[in-house]
């Protein structure tokens, strides 16, 4: 097994290109060394991706803000503008396990990972969020919802590696929220996880939502009818259950030691609700 | 000395205090040396292959190319161990302990061990066992207690006829054994009842939880001695043990007790010892073994999963007229599960003209369960609390008064034959009564519960010494491991005979070499017969003391008293001399006959059993099925707290395990029969957001048998827990809860009414 620390996102591809046989990226590990030691994975090449300066920062401008791959969730929540424009995509994160994980632990890492069960990535599709893909033949952009193909599968090619997560910026009124369901109160994975973003005119009216559910499916879903049974209301009852019934048609989970299908179905209906008003209070100024 | 008759009210100076915890700093530090903390030259590393099947035949283990790789210095396999023969101390069937660690001709649950290599480095290892070639014929395997039962069930074991049946069956079953205890007609009782409660209930298996993995490091030398360092809870029984099954000399193998990241029960037999061992003598160096943490779950002991019918029934005065359950527990893959104890302890709370309880001890393809803390007493105290609570409610009686009107007293008869000598349940229930908590209100979406709990407690063989330093303290030795702070009680008890300060006495936990036989930690023996052990051995340091004293003053050594930490001349000698403290008298000892010490080697008996009544209060979420325990209160019988903060701890721990295997801990088992949750991640202990600060409130009625009056307290609090929850839930939602854990989707489907 090989190691090694690049400094520059070039160096860091045409490492992994040239790799014949298994390579991984380490940006936490909170990942990668839990498989290694568990003989899951056993990789020839590990790529440290901490040392490329470029990855380990949070920028903000204008359009938004761009979250390095090498980016700890700790980071997201001492970022004050970012924790002030994108709420619940920072809760998301810092749910992941315990104070020292979330020390390690990134985003992009987590999405990588590609499990359907992934906290930060049902809020990151509520929020639109597009991740920065580079490989030896340039860089793309892949919408995050549209990146886990499978469990454990993205669309990650040989060689290409995350460098960012994008978010947008916020116009006002605007905020999200993200919620998971636990048998217990944290250091848990989630059994259903929902994100739900929305924005709303000065009146308090929803112009935009989007929601994104996680564990209830293959993949982290977005559910563009959850998101538009809010759209245009000032999330009444009726918008709530209709919201509630979207989600819970979109999931199509399976029986397993974390729940039953009837019992994830249920708790997604009750947390797209909760969310979802949520995310609105948040948007209004309350909370 | 203390007369044993008549304690309750004596006041003491140290017994009853609450020092700082001697070995606190260590561990807080990260000095304290556990099981895996031992390093030795030439060292190698061991690791185990284990069965991917639940069940099946081995026709042949291939060694070869693991043994040709470089670094590999032993492969060993069950041809390496032997039946054993001369552990007749254990109480665990040799045959059955060498078939698990080991397996032999058929690997009987997923994670039974087939292989094992000892190598320069883990990697290595880890590479060898990926080398070793297993056939196996992979057979009909059953991991349900109610499927293993079931006449098409595939048997486990082929020679193996239900015992203790009449007439004897004329086939092989899953089922080992049937028992039966009780007294009194049950259909004459359930004849006078006006109100019966009957109800099958379950629960799933749950793991102890210890934070530290099974460790431990063997070394086997070329003069055939050998010594083994080790995470245990009784040394002398690994050292019983691993001598019976490599054929060796009790006097030519050394165990040590490191210290203990947790056992609750799981570390009173062995697993890896005997292998690390075996290796060892194979290549001759130093082999360490530890445990990953999913093999702690696939093959270590959790506790059986049960299956309990209840029937009870009541006078509409709420005099209970009859009480029967039938209990079966799986024990694994080997006979021995808890069921004697199960079975006895299920009424044993309650003071029963007419009671019935049969037990059926069932195999099936698991690890072989070991004890956890009370075992067998939670599932079977969890059915009858449950009926109690329902009928209660249909009498509308309160539950505490319920209880009161038919606790257990001294003079009851229990279900499993003795009478009870003076106990302390209606104390509990009483103070149960009186307490903040019990007259609280509660909130939307709550719901109350109360249980009461029992655990016999246990004496058994011990040892223990005192030696009198020439600076004037004292050092305990004990041959029985601290798992909840025994060291510390030692010290008390010790202080408070000799009559100095606690700062100057410590304790240590001997080696076997250092210390006669002492029976493992468990059964809640150690503060109780350790601790007697600790007071006479004590005391015989005093005699000779005053010995001493009294050579310096030149009188008879009867006419010598010792009082307050102070040999005083007595009878027509008192105040004719300066009283002598220890300190003076130890100075002396090089000059007035050599070193001064005190032993004692007895059968501890006069336990005194304890018993508690829990009060839970839960809070669901209806639209998830989330359960929040909001309030919890712990009341229980100490006889005497030696050292209160340590009785509350055992409280407060018992009382957060029950509530973990009550809503979420379970074993998963996939219909391939191999184990799905093998990790914290999906074994879901709770963490510390999950509970409340649980209050604790300690009873003490004195345990007559015990110089300073302690019961054992360690295992009572995790029995009442499922009891106490599952009420508390049945009442939040309106449906009897009868299956462990009440998890959220089965709190869900109840608040569905599915």
């Amino acid at each position: 097994m090989r190691y090694l620390a690049p400094a520059s996102v070039g160096e860091a591809v045409s490492a992994l290109a040239a790799e014949p046989g298994l390579s991984r990226i380490l940006a936490g590990g909170t990942d990668l060394l839990v498989q290694m030691k568990t003989g899951l994975a056993e990789p020839d090449l590990i790529v440290d991706i901490k040392k490329i300066s470029d990855l380990t920062e949070i920028r903000c401008d204008g359009s938004g803000f761009r979250i390095g791959a090498a980016v700890c969730g700790a980071q997201l929540a001492e970022h004050g503008e970012l924790a002030s424009a994108w709420p619940g995509v920072v809760e998301s994160v810092n749910l992941i396990g315990s104070t020292q994980i979330q020390g390690r632990a990134t985003p992009a890492g987590n999405l990588c990972n590609a499990s359907p069960a992934a906290d930060s990535v049902p809020a990151l599709i509520a929020a639109a969020a597009v991740a920065t893909v580079a490989g030896t033949g340039g860089t793309r952009e892949v919408a995050v919802e549209d990146f886990v193909t499978s469990p454990g599968r993205s669309v990650l090619e040989n060689g290409e590696i995350v460098v960012s997560l994008n978010l947008p910026a916020r116009p006002e009124n605007a905020s999200d929220a993200y919620e998971r369901f636990i048998p217990r109160t944290e250091m848990d994975i989630a059994v259903v996880g929902v994100g739900v973003s929305v924005e709303t005119d000065s009146d308090g009216r929803i112009t935009a939502a989007r929601v994104g559910l996680g564990a209830v499916a293959p993949t982290p879903l977005l559910v563009e009818d959850a998101g538009r049974a809010l759209v245009g209301t000032k999330l009444d009852d009726e918008a709530l259950e209709k919201c509630a019934a979207a989600a819970m048609e979109a999931c199509s989970p399976i029986n397993d030691k974390r729940g039953t299908i009837d019992f994830r179905i249920k708790v997604a209906g009750a947390l797209a609700k909760r969310v979802a008003a949520r995310a609105y209070r948040r948007a209004r100024g309350e909370q | 000395m203390n007369k044993i008759d008549d304690i309750s009210g004596t006041e003491y100076k140290y017994v009853g205090s609450r020092p700082v915890r001697p070995d606190g700093l260590d561990k807080v530090t990260g000095k304290a040396q556990f099981g895996a903390d031992l390093y030795a030259p030439g060292m190698l590393f061991a690791k185990i292959l284990r069965s991917p099947h639940a069940h099946a035949r081995i026709l042949s283990i291939d060694t070869g190319k693991a043994e040709a790789l470089d670094g590999v210095k032993a492969v060993l396999t069950s041809t390496d161990l032997q039946p054993g023969e001369g552990a007749d101390d254990l109480e665990d069937d040799m045959d059955h302990v060498l078939e698990n660690v080991m397996a032999r001709g058929k690997a009987l649950y997923d994670g039974h061990a087939v292989a094992a290599v000892a190598a320069t480095s883990a990697s290595i290892a880890r590479k060898a066992l990926k080398l070793i070639d297993v056939e196996y014929e992979v057979l009909p395997h059953v991991t349900d207690i109610e499927k293993a039962i079931a006449p098409d069930a595939p048997v486990i074991r082929e020679d193996m006829y239900t015992q203790d049946m009449d007439p004897k069956p004329d086939k092989p079953s899953n089922i080992a054994r049937r028992m039966e205890i009780g007294h009194g007609d049950i259909e004459a009782g359930f004849e006078k009842a006006d109100f019966i409660f009957e109800r099958r209930f379950r629960t799933e298996a749950a793991h102890q939880g210890y934070i530290e993995p099974h460790a431990c490091l063997a070394d086997y030398r070329s003069d055939g001695h050998a010594e083994i360092w080790c995470c245990t809870q009784g040394h002398f029984m690994v050292r019983s043990a691993c001598a019976a099954l490599l054929g060796m000399e009790l006097s030519k193998l050394r165990v040590t007790a490191s210290e203990i990241g947790g056992g609750f029960g799981g570390k009173t037999t062995v697993f890896i010892e005997p292998v690390a061992l075996a290796l060892s003598r194979k290549c001759g160096r130093p082999v360490k073994l530890v445990m990953d943490r999913d093999e702690v779950f696939r093959a270590s002991g959790p506790t059986p999963s049960s299956v309990v019918d209840v029937k009870i029934g009541a006078n509409k005065d709420g005099v209970i007229t009859a009480g029967f359950a039938e209990l079966w527990f799986q024990g694994g893959a080997f006979p021995g599960s808890v069921i004697d104890l199960g079975t006895m302890c299920a009424f044993a709370c309650y003071d029963l003209e007419n009671v019935k309880a049969i037990g059926w001890d069932v195999v099936v393809n698991r690890p072989k369960s070991a004890a956890y803390r009370a075992p067998g007493a939670p599932m079977a105290a969890f059915a009858v609390e449950s009926g109690l609570d329902d009928l209660a409610e249909r009498i509308g009686i309160d539950p505490v008064d319920f209880r009161l009107k038919n606790a257990a007293e001294e003079g009851s008869t229990a279900a499993f034959g003795p009478k009870f000598r003076r106990i302390g349940l209606k104390e509990t229930l009483e103070a149960a009564k009186a307490s903040d908590h019990y007259n609280s209100p509660l909130g939307p979406n709550q719901g109350r519960g109360i249980a009461c709990g029992f655990w016999f407690n246990f004496g058994g063989t011990t040892s223990a010494s005192i030696k009198i330093e020439l600076d004037g303290t004292a050092m305990v030795t004990v041959g029985t491991p601290d798992i909840g702070g025994s060291r510390a009680s030692m010290c008390l008890m010790a202080a408070e005979t000799l009559g100095i300060p606690y700062e100057n006495v410590r304790c240590v936990i001997a080696d076997t070499s250092l210390l006669p036989y002492s029976a493992t930690t468990e059964g809640s023996r150690t503060t109780h017969s350790s601790g007697m052990a600790t007071v006479y051995a004590s005391e015989n340091a005093i005699k000779v003391m005053c010995g001493r004293a009294a050579k310096i003053w030149g009188i008879p050594e009867d006419a010598v008293d010792w009082k307050d930490g102070h040999a005083r001349p007595s009878g027509a000698n008192a105040g004719e001399f300066e009283p002598m403290s220890l300190a003076d008298i130890a100075k002396k000892a090089h000059e007035t006959g050599g070193a001064i010490a005190g032993h004692c080697e007895f059968e501890a008996g006069k336990v005194g059993q304890s018993f508690g009544t829990h009060i839970a209060d839960a809070e669901i979420d209806p639209e998830t099925g989330f359960t929040k325990i909001v309030r919890y209160t712990v009341i229980q019988d100490a006889g005497r707290a030696i050292h209160p903060s340590y009785v509350e701890g055992q409280y407060q721990g018992g009382a957060v395990q029950g509530i973990g295997w009550a809503l979420n801990e379970e074993y998963i088992y996939g219909e391939d029969g191999r184990l799905q949750n093998a990790g914290f991640l999906d074994y879901r202990m709770p963490v510390c957001s999950d509970v409340p600060m649980i209050e604790t409130e300690i009873v003490e009625v004195p345990n007559a048998g015990h110089p300073f009056g302690v019961r054992g307290v360690g295992e009572t609090p995790i029995v009442p827990p499922l009891g106490a929850i599952g009420n508390a839930l049945s009442h939040a939602i309106g449906t009897r809860m009868d299956t462990i854990p009440m998890s959220p989707p089965r709190v869900l489907e109840a608040v569905s009414g599915g």
